[in-house]
Order: C-alpha cells, then sequence, then structure tokens
C-alpha cells in the first residue's frame, strides 16, 4: 500500500505533496535570504547616488553594485521562481513531483553556485557588476558559481516539465493545464533557453578567465550575454503574470475572462518575449538596424501585446467577480471594495500598475531604436527595470508569500498593521525611485556612476540642477523602498519563526524546509482536478467597464509620453 | 483553481482545435520557444557579427 504524502491545506483546499512543499520551502526562504543581502547593498547604492550622501568610495560602490544586481536579479528571483514552479506543478494539479531528488540536487546546485558568486565578489577581485562585460575579468569561480547556479535552476525546469507528464499519465486533472500552471510553462520554456544562452557564453568565458583562451570578442559577449541578461526577466514577467492570475483566482474566486484569448498571450510570450533582449544592443555598431528593428519593435511589439492583454484581462477579472457581488455603483466601486487592506491584493495590484504604467511604457520607448539614443545607458534604464522587476515582479513575489506563509508554511502572519502597510511603503518607495531616476536619466544622468559630480575627473562636467535634485530625490525612494523590503524580510522570517501555528505539526525545522509532522500527510492522493466551469459569456456588452476605461487611460498615457520623447529626441537632435 | 469538482465530463467527443492541441503540448511549445529566439535573435546576430571584416 502507497503511504500518505498529501495534505490538504483546510484554509484553501489546496493540496501539498511531501517531497515538493519541502523544496518550495527551501527555495523560497533562500530566496528572501537574497532579497534581504541584495536590498540591503541596494539601499547603499542608493544612498551613494544621492549627491548630497554619496556613502562608499568607488571601490565598494561597485562591489555594492555588482552584489545588488546580481543577488536580486538573478538569486532571489530564481530561487523564488523554482518554489513557483513546484507549486504550479505538484499543487495546482495534484500531482507528486518527478524525480523529488533529483531536485534536491538542483537545489544544492544553486546554493553552492550562488555561494560561491557571493565568495568572488567579496574576495574583492569581481566587482564586475551584473553584465560582467569581458574584457573586464572576475575570478574564475565567478563564472563557475553561475554555471553550477544555472545547471541547478536547469534541473528544476526539467523536473517541472516531468511533473507535467506525471500528472498527465496518472491523471491526476481533466482537460488542459489551469492557467496558471501554463503561465509558469511560459516561464519554465524562457527559463530553458535564458540557461541555455548563458551556458553558450559563460562557459569559454569561465576558460577565458583561466587562461584556456586567449580572447572573448566583446559585441559577441554582449549579444549572447543579453539573452540571458534580459531574458532572465523575462522568466520574471510571465512567473508574476501567471501569480496576478493566481491571486485574482484565490482572493475574488476570479476566472479568465477567456482562456483562450490569455493563453495566447502567454504563447506570444513564448515566441517574442526574449527576442526583446535586443534592446541592449541598439547602440552597438556591429549589428544591422534590421535585426534590431525586427528585434526590438515588430517582435517586442506582439509580447508587449501580451502584456497588455494579461494588464487587461487581469484586473478585468476581478472586476467581473466582483461586480457579481453586487459591487455595480458607477465605474469603479468594484475596485474601491477591493481589499486593499489585504498585503496579497494590493501588493499584487501595486505591481499590476507600475508594472503596467511605468514598467510597461517605459520599456516601449526603450526599444524604438531612433528614442532609445537618447536614453541608452542612462539611469533611465535602471528606472525602467526598478518598475519592472523590483514592482512588477518582486511585489508580485511578496503577494503570494503573504498568502502561502499561512498555507504553505502553516503559520499565522506576525504584526497584522505591518503587513497592512508594507506594499504601500515599498511600492511607494520604488515608485519615488523609479520615476525620478527615469527623470534624470532623460536628463542624461549616465547609469553605473560613482560620482556624477565628477570630482576628481581630469574633465569636468555640470550636469543640471534639476537632475542633481531628481538622483536626491530618487535616493529618498530607494530609503523608503528599503525599509518597506526589510520590513518584508522582518515578516516572512519572523512568520515562519515566531508565527502562531496554524498546524500543531508545523515545527520550526519544517518552516525551514523539513516536512512537517508525519500525522500532517494522511492524504494518499488527492481526487481529480475537475474541467474548468464553462466560461461565462456574458450579456454580449462591456463585463469590465471600469477596466476598460483604466485602459483607455493607459493607452492615452503610452501616446502621450511615447510622442513627448520623439519631441525631446527631435530637439536633442534636428534635422535639417 | 477555482475548477469544479464535481462537473461531469463526458460531453460529447469533438476534435480538439488545432490550437487547443498546440497550447496543451509543452514540448512543442518549449521546441518553438528554443526556436525562435535562437533563430532571429542568436543565429542572425552572430552571422552579422562574424560577417563584419577583420581589421588589416
Amino acid at each position: 500500500m502507497a503511504a500518505n504524502m498529501f495534505r490538504q491545506c483546510p484554509d484553501s483546499g489546496l493540496f501539498f505533496h511531501k517531497s515538493a512543499e519541502s523544496l518550495m520551502k527551501a527555495h523560497a526562504v533562500f530566496g528572501v535570504v537574497y532579497l534581504l543581502l541584495g536590498g540591503f547593498l541596494g539601499l547603499l547604492v542608493a544612498l551613494t547616488r544621492m549627491p548630497s550622501l554619496h556613502i562608499l568610495n568607488a571601490e565598494d560602490f561597485y562591489l555594492a553594485l555588482s552584489i545588488h544586481g546580481t543577488a536580486i536579479l538573478i538569486f532571489w528571483i530564481i530561487f523564488f521562481e523554482m518554489a513557483v514552479l513546484y507549486f504550479a506543478s505538484s499543487t495546482l494539479l495534484r500531482s507528486r513531483p518527478a524525480t523529488p531528488g533529483i531536485g534536491w540536487v538542483g537545489f544544492l546546485l544553486m546554493v553552492i553556485g550562488s555561494t560561491l558568486v557571493m565568495v568572488a565578489f567579496f574576495r574583492g577581485n569581481s566587482s564586475v557588476m551584473f553584465t560582467s562585460y569581458v574584457p573586464m575579468p572576475a575570478e574564475p569561480i565567478f563564472y563557475l558559481g553561475l554555471i553550477l547556479f544555472a545547471v541547478g535552476a536547469l534541473i528544476g525546469c526539467f523536473i517541472f516539465l516531468a511533473t507535467l507528464v506525471v500528472a498527465k499519465q496518472e491523471k491526476t486533472y481533466d482537460g488542459s493545464i489551469p492557467l496558471v500552471t501554463f503561465g509558469a510553462l511560459t516561464a519554465t520554456i524562457i527559463a530553458i533557453f535564458t540557461i541555455a544562452s548563458g551556458a553558450v557564453i559563460l562557459i569559454p568565458t569561465w576558460l577565458w578567465s583561466l587562461g584556456f583562451i586567449s580572447h572573448i570578442d566583446p559585441l559577441m559577449y554582449r549579444t549572447v550575454w543579453w539573452a540571458l541578461g534580459h531574458s532572465s526577466q523575462q522568466i520574471n514577467v510571465a512567473a508574476h503574470v501567471s501569480i496576478w492570475y493566481a491571486i485574482a483566482a484565490i482572493i475574488f474566486g476570479a476566472k479568465p475572462m477567456s482562456e483562450k484569448v490569455s493563453r495566447t498571450a502567454f504563447l506570444l510570450y513564448i515566441l517574442f518575449l526574449q527576442l526583446a533582449s535586443a534592446h541592449h544592443i541598439l547602440a552597438d555598431p556591429g549589428v544591422s538596424s534590421t535585426w534590431k528593428v525586427f528585434n526590438t519593435s515588430y517582435a517586442m511589439y506582439l509580447a508587449v501585446l501580451a502584456s497588455m492583454v494579461h494588464g487587461l484581462t487581469v484586473p478585468g477579472c476581478i472586476e467581473v467577480a466582483q461586480r457579481k457581488k453586487g459591487f455595480n455603483n458607477g465605474l469603479f466601486e468594484w475596485l474601491k471594495k477591493a481589499p486593499w487592506a489585504n498585503p496579497v491584493f494590493s501588493a499584487m495590484f501595486i505591481s499590476l500598475i507600475i508594472f503596467g504604467f511605468i514598467g510597461g511604457i517605459t520599456g516601449v520607448v526603450m526599444g524604438t531604436e531612433q528614442i532609445n539614443l537618447i536614453i541608452h545607458n542612462t539611469i533611465f534604464v535602471p528606472g525602467h527595470f526598478h518598475a519592472t522587476v523590483a514592482v512588477g515582479t518582486t511585489m508580485a513575489f511578496m503577494a503570494i508569500t503573504y498568502f502561502l506563509i499561512p498555507v504553505l508554511f502553516r503559520r499565522q502572519l506576525i504584526w497584522p498593521n505591518a503587513c497592512k502597510w508594507q506594499p504601500y511603503l515599498f511600492g511607494g518607495g520604488m515608485l519615488i525611485l523609479s520615476l525620478f531616476l527615469l527623470g534624470a536619466g532623460t536628463l542624461g544622468v549616465p547609469r553605473r556612476h560613482w560620482d556624477i559630480n565628477f570630482s576628481d575627473a581630469a574633465l569636468q562636467f555640470q550636469f543640471a540642477g534639476t537632475a542633481i535634485t531628481m538622483m536626491g530625490i530618487a535616493g529618498l525612494g530607494g530609503f523608503l523602498a528599503a525599509m518597506g523590503g526589510a520590513l518584508f524580510c522582518l515578516i516572512a522570517v519572523g512568520s515562519l519563526v515566531f508565527g502562531k501555528r496554524l498546524d500543531p505539526g508545523a515545527s520550526l525545522f519544517s518552516s525551514f524546509g523539513f516536512p512537517m509532522a508525519a500525522s500532517c500527510y494522511n492524504i494518499e492522493r488527492p481526487g481529480k482536478l475537475g474541467l474548468a466551469p464553462v466560461e461565462q459569456t456574458g450579456d454580449g456588452g462591456i463585463q469590465a467597464k471600469g477596466t476598460f476605461v483604466l485602459a483607455l487611460v493607459f493607452l492615452a498615457a503610452f501616446v502621450v509620453y511615447f510622442f513627448i520623447n520623439a519631441k525631446y529626441l527631435s530637439s536633442i537632435w534636428p534635422m535639417g | 483553481m477555482q475548477r469544479n469538482e464535481h462537473q461531469e465530463s463526458n460531453q460529447e467527443e469533438e476534435p480538439v482545435p488545432g490550437m487547443q492541441q498546440l497550447l496543451d503540448n509543452p514540448f512543442m511549445l518549449l521546441f518553438l520557444g528554443v526556436l525562435f529566439p535562437t533563430v532571429f535573435y542568436i543565429l542572425w546576430g552572430i552571422m552579422e557579427i562574424i560577417s563584419i571584416p577583420a581589421v588589416k
């Protein structure tokens, strides 16, 4: 007789497999460790880039910037995404995970790899930043660490695919996989391309650092590396959009307005999202405009279309669900009556709005070859990706963490009032940071620059007072965001350690990856996941009128901002 | 996630549309998701770079 390996959460009804939930917990906890480390160093970077404070010397600044970028953009995000993959496959499909033992091997490789990278950083000879452009050398263990981490993540991706096969063979569900799992599949596919690209460029670079290869062409490196560097952020997009759909279902019982449309939008991500990597090469002379324009305009716009579809359908399905509950007055009663004090919802909705309005619009502006010239390599770029990754992805991950601490870890959240305010503190700080970095970048302030006052430079340059002021305000935003991030880490770790047990079997060790008490697992095999209900087609009118108005506001902002930048380009580079 | 536990699945057999067959096939999606960026971004980009004449 097979052993009982599943438990059912009494609050959510979700089924957790013993092995899969341990893997989820271990990956998520390690992700939060890197969020804490990367966030702290991000605070130091922000305070150094405030011209009035400028707290770090140049050497420490580049060390802090290197760790901040790598810990947040790679380690926090991908550790957490692995947890999402186990959740979206094993838990949502009610299936045992495929080869959990190999899953632990993958996790171990990720831990060893990320530790090696951190050792290389702290030894002080590998402050090459997230991009690690050649011919700037890092120690061999830096590249080796990244390669080991990538292999570990690749193992997690293939276990996700294998779990889909197991679930299908063992008939744990009817019909197609759920939309959230389909979104996770999209993230997995992008991750596999991303990691393969990383192997193509990082293995030769590792051999170069060991002296076995004499030369790596910088343009070749940049082109292939960005298939890793930018696509890794596209894994995030697919993952956090999946979490938006999941939270809409969890909080509101919302069903996708159209499964077909949402899945087709994910298909557009699969086909075209990675091609947007080319916008990093737009100012490089070695590749043609045809390559640049095809990848960043024609192809990228199809991926942007997909994001706009998700940006419409996620709030749209929430509105439809709210209206069914009676919140029908006017255009926005459904939104006013949303649970704004519940951090699962508020963090998710802030993620959605700022990702779309700030990250999305500025991303398209950056991806336009001509307009890109006025902001390329300026601090506009970090302004953009703090809206997409720090708010879009990180806040979505924070939102699902608030849901998972009671459901997966079986611990009650500590400090309920702080939980209510944390998304606003972090999101508000990041919004200020992003907006003022975008403004300063438009005025030409460079990214990655230790001292824009050029105090010890042979050639002096004075930025406009407006730009200096904007950098100061951005630093304040960074400070607020760091406080919000620190509060999140305190709440998350504090809840795992001190939170009230919601299940007697939820020991301290079980908060960090060990299984709960054996008595918790009392189900041999969960019931089959049934077909999704047939979509409600409505009465033929617009069901989500408020969302439609929000979409029109978004499009107006998009058009206005695009033409402001085109006008600005014409003024600094007049024709005729 | 909000699936109907008890919904009957004894609907009449209908041919599955081609698009749904594609979306239900993770390995075909994986193939396409690796093929498109490999061809349009990496291979095309590398071909352009290696076709730059070397300095004499």
